[in-house]
């Protein structure tokens, strides 16, 4: 696994760096003392694992995740325990070790890194072999395939057992969950901004204050998904 | 007052000296730099920059086999979040004790 370590720290680099050379898998292939370095790195080579300390002056390691769009596998580095229930939140973060970090501990995270990689990756083939096709996704109403062109969706509610897919030609319904439609759909073009709904991002009229209009249909928007939301507009 | 030693730092190496001058060499340079700032910041009252420091430091204290101290400091930090310097005498009484053990190396 090509990996990079973020840490404001030059003992924390040192020692990341001396616990990856003692396991073969790993190949350090960057290393950074602040996450915006990082990012612009980021923006041109991909990795598989980053090696992130929360604790950074000016851009912390959770402001860092929350720029990344489709973030490889994170193992926290840190020495505050308090962050652990946030860490938690993040789907890529698959571990999290307090300083001073020793070599047994570092090893049971790296396994854990290569066996979520190894889950993302039978993930994302059955994916391709299961519904989604390009810009196509099929549900199943009443025992019948229907095909849905994707660009086309503009909203999705969650009622219950069923989910309401509002398309510009029609609008269906489904009995499925949110999170099963939200992993089928392109993580760029749609987003949860509420538990009970997932948005075209494209498909916007205007925002105000803590709602969004689609079309006709004013949709919440929760606190805690608006700083993704405001990430997404192009801003002036 | 307990002891620091390499104990951590030896472990870690697995026998590679040139790594451990390395990362000793590193705190020789950077812990005088970071106690400074930081006896600047807790003299001015500055109690959020001075926890930033306490941080950086408690790292130190950890590599340094410092468990008790490093316990020590962790709650130090907090406190000066909260605007308060109390542990302040014992927190300087750890920098006392690495200062000393540093000149040995």
């Amino acid at each position: 696994m090509n990996c990079i370590i973020i840490d404001d720290e030059t003992t924390a680099r040192l020692i990341i760096n001396q616990l990856c050379s003692q396991i073969d898998s790993l190949n350090v292939v960057a290393e950074f003392p602040n996450a915006i370095q990082a990012i612009k790195y980021l923006n041109q080579n991909d990795v598989d694992l980053i090696f992130l300390d929360i604790h950074m002056p000016d851009f912390t390691g959770f402001d860092f995740i929350q720029t990344l769009k489709n973030p490889p596998k994170i193992v926290l580095t840190t020495s505050d325990s308090n962050f652990a229930i946030e860490a938690f939140e993040y789907d890529c973060i698959v571990d999290y070790l307090v300083k001073p970090i020793v070599l047994p501990r570092f090893e049971k995270a790296i396994t854990k890194a290569e066996k979520a990689t190894v889950e993302s990756t039978k993930a994302l083939s059955k994916e391709i072999t299961e519904g989604v096709s390009g810009n196509d996704l099929y549900i199943n109403i009443d025992r019948r395939l229907i095909k849905l062109d994707i660009p086309s969706i503009y909203l999705i509610e969650a009622k219950g057992d069923y989910i309401h897919v509002k398309t510009e030609d029609k609008n269906y319904t489904v009995h499925s969950t949110l999170k099963k439609i939200e992993e089928k759909l392109p993580k760029e073009v749609f987003l949860k901004v509420h538990r009970s709904y997932i948005i075209n991002v494209n498909k916007i009229i205007d925002i105000e204050d803590n709602s969004v209009l689609i079309k006709k249909d004013v949709i919440p928007v929760s606190r805690s998904n608006r700083p993704e939301l405001m990430r997404r507009l192009n801003l002036l | 007052m307990e002891q620091p030693n390499l104990n951590y730092i030896k472990e870690l190496s697995g026998g590679d000296e040139a790594f451990e001058a390395k990362l000793i060499n590193v705190i020789l340079l950077e812990f005088p730099e970071e106690k400074a700032i930081y006896l600047k910041n807790i003299t001015e009252k500055k109690y959020k920059e001075t926890a930033e420091n306490v941080h950086k430091i408690k790292h130190k204290i950890s590599i340094l086999g410092l468990e008790k101290s490093y316990e020590v400091a962790a709650k130090y930090e907090e406190n000066l979040k909260q605007n308060n310097s109390v542990l302040k005498e014992e927190f300087d009484s750890i920098l006392k004790n690495i200062t000393e053990y540093l000149t040995t190396l």
